[in-house]
């Protein structure tokens, strides 16, 4: 009883450690359940390649269940990885229209459905990002991956590319959000 | 306020940057001004997708990182995919026993109807000796554009097609009557007559007759001037086996002569309403005239042995005088047509008698 109410609070403390980008947590979740997911798809017509993609994706749809702030583990972290990862396989099998198999249910699996389509969404969304910053072209690109994804400061990045000062690498900066955000609403709402 | 402007002032107060009265002062404005309001929401929403999206490729990255460590530390292994050759086999083998009986007991079979059928299928191993006009449509409209007078005549054709099928045909009588393979007209909805000098004569079935592949057809051109008596003359009776033969047909836009010897006096699988020579004869050649020495018209070639050299099948000229009765019956239209029973061509030199029946014989194409 006592380990089990510990183990809780680990996975607890671990998905509080995810949403905060907690490296050691990504490790840990990864190192314990990495093998069961693998052994799932492998035994399942899948490669090595293939549980990685599809375990890398339930972590994915764990850290934006961590991210939102709402998410309560009503099971064990292990049942519901495994639950996230039998779901996506399946889907994968089915697109790829490969013989599907009767996946061999070595666990316990608990509904994911209505986390899985709130991650199908919002990749999506990412998706029509990915795709306006792919074709934003350099050195926007660059420019605006540097600030908002690497974080770097403006100063830094003045220096980086070149630019005489920080006021004008901000500049360029706004110059090319405008263009990316206009990117991305065309795709948006060819979308919808 | 430019929306660039705007823009940098919604990044600074999504990040808390402002200061109070900067914060006031904004909030203010968007009280105040819907569309900068609206610029405000549309903007956020956007710089939201790009925090999102900035965290799920960190995220990303992370992960893979995180991977490939694991696996240079050894806590996770990479295992190979799982060969499941041998369960199935397990699984399936009494299926597959199965499968395989059933698949041994269908191929006794097919190869039984096969042996039982072959005879009746042979054709397939005879080819037709008509073409495929539409591969030589690129070359008739190089030769075209060679000779001025083909250009203009080339015009009868109708418009916008092509041709579908070549053969050649051959006066019956000089009013305009031509015998040529019913393989070669039988599903055309107009026919062209192309003679040896380049002129393009319009011309229509009268009959048809798919058993012995023979068909009649009619000019009806009013540039077409009846030739008259024909040079050569239609045999009744067969000829004798290595009696010399002689051809004239189209497997080109050119006539083309040819000359072999009479092989058999049945065709194939022992038919006797043709018969097998010894000439060389291609596609386009279907309908032509096989004549002897003396100019008679023997037979009309209309297939080849496929795999075979030089195993080439007509139909004997007495069939025309059969079909010609059967059309006499039952249009009496041409009840006029005589077929020529005597040939002029004895005695005379081959290149003489060439230059007397090419005039007779025209290119058959086919459109539909």
């Amino acid at each position: 009883m006592v380990t089990t109410v510990k183990s809780i609070t680990n996975e607890i403390a671990l998905i509080e450690g995810l949403a905060q980008n907690d490296r050691q947590a990504i490790e840990t979740i990864y190192k314990q359940h990495y093998g069961m997911v693998q052994s799932l798809i492998i035994n399942n017509n899948g490669t090595s390649d293939d549980a990685r993609d599809i375990f890398q994706e339930a972590m994915i749809v764990l850290y934006e269940k961590s991210k939102s702030g709402s998410f309560e583990l009503t099971s064990q972290l292990k049942t519901y990885l495994y639950s996230v990862c039998r779901r996506l396989w399946l889907k994968r099998l089915q697109q790829q229209q490969k013989f599907i198999p009767e996946l061999n249910n070595l666990e316990e699996t608990i509904p994911v459905e209505d986390d899985l389509d709130q991650h199908d969404q919002r990749g999506g969304e990412l998706q029509m990002m990915e795709k306006a910053m792919m074709s934003l072209g350099e050195p926007c690109k660059s420019l605006l991956e540097a600030y908002y994804l690497q974080k770097k400061n403006m100063t830094e990045i003045a220096g980086n590319f070149g630019y005489t000062n920080a006021d004008n690498a901000k500049n360029q900066k706004y110059k090319c959000l405008m263009r990316l955000k206009k990117l991305f609403f065309t795709e948006y709402k060819n979308k919808r | 306020m430019e929306e660039i402007q705007v823009l940098e002032a919604v990044e600074r107060y999504i990040r808390g940057e402002m200061s109070r009265e900067e914060m006031t002062f904004f909030e203010e404005l968007r009280k105040t001004n819907p569309e900068v309001d609206q610029l405000v929401v549309e903007q956020t929403m956007f710089y939201n997708q790009l925090g999102n999206f900035g965290e799920w490729k960190n995220f990303k990255t992370a992960l893979h990182d995180v991977h490939n460590q694991l696996l240079e530390r050894g806590d996770i292994k990479e295992e190979a995919p799982k060969a499941i050759v041998r369960e199935l086999w397990r699984k399936y083998k009494r299926v597959m026993a199965v499968a395989a009986t059933i698949a041994g007991v269908t191929t006794l079979l097919i190869a039984t109807s096969v042996s039982l059928y072959t005879s009746k299928q042979s054709d397939a191993k005879i080819q037709q000796l008509s073409y495929d006009l539409r591969r030589e449509v690129k070359n008739s409209k190089t030769e075209v554009l060679n000779t001025v007078d083909q250009k203009i005549k080339i015009s009868k054709a109708p418009e916008n097609t092509t041709p579908k099928i070549g053969g050649t045909g051959f006066l019956i009588d000089g009013k305009g009557y031509l015998i040529t393979n019913a393989h070669v007209v039988n599903k055309a909805t107009s026919i062209i007559l192309l003679n040896s000098k380049g002129q393009e004569f319009r011309a229509k079935v009268i009959h048809i007759n798919t058993e012995s592949d023979l068909a009649i057809i009619k000019i009806e051109d009013e540039d077409y001037k009846s030739i008259g008596t024909l040079p050569y003359s239609i045999r009744k009776t067969g000829a004798e086996l290595g009696e010399q033969l002689f051809t004239l047909g189209y497997p080109r836009n050119e006539i083309v002569y040819n000359e072999g010897y009479m092989s058999s006096k049945t065709g194939f699988k022992d038919d006797s309403m043709t018969c097998q020579i010894g000439v060389p004869a291609n596609p386009g050649n279907s309908g032509g005239p096989v004549f002897n020495k003396n100019g008679e018209v023997i037979g009309i070639i209309n297939t080849r042995l496929t795999g075979a050299d030089g195993v080439v099948f007509a139909v004997t000229s007495k069939n025309i005088f059969s079909v010609l009765e059967d059309v006499k019956k039952e249009d009496t239209s041409t009840k006029h047509v005589k077929l020529p029973l005597i040939s002029s061509l004895k005695n005379l030199e081959r290149t003489q008698q060439i230059k007397k029946i090419e005039d007779c014989v025209f290119m058959v194409k086919s459109y539909y």
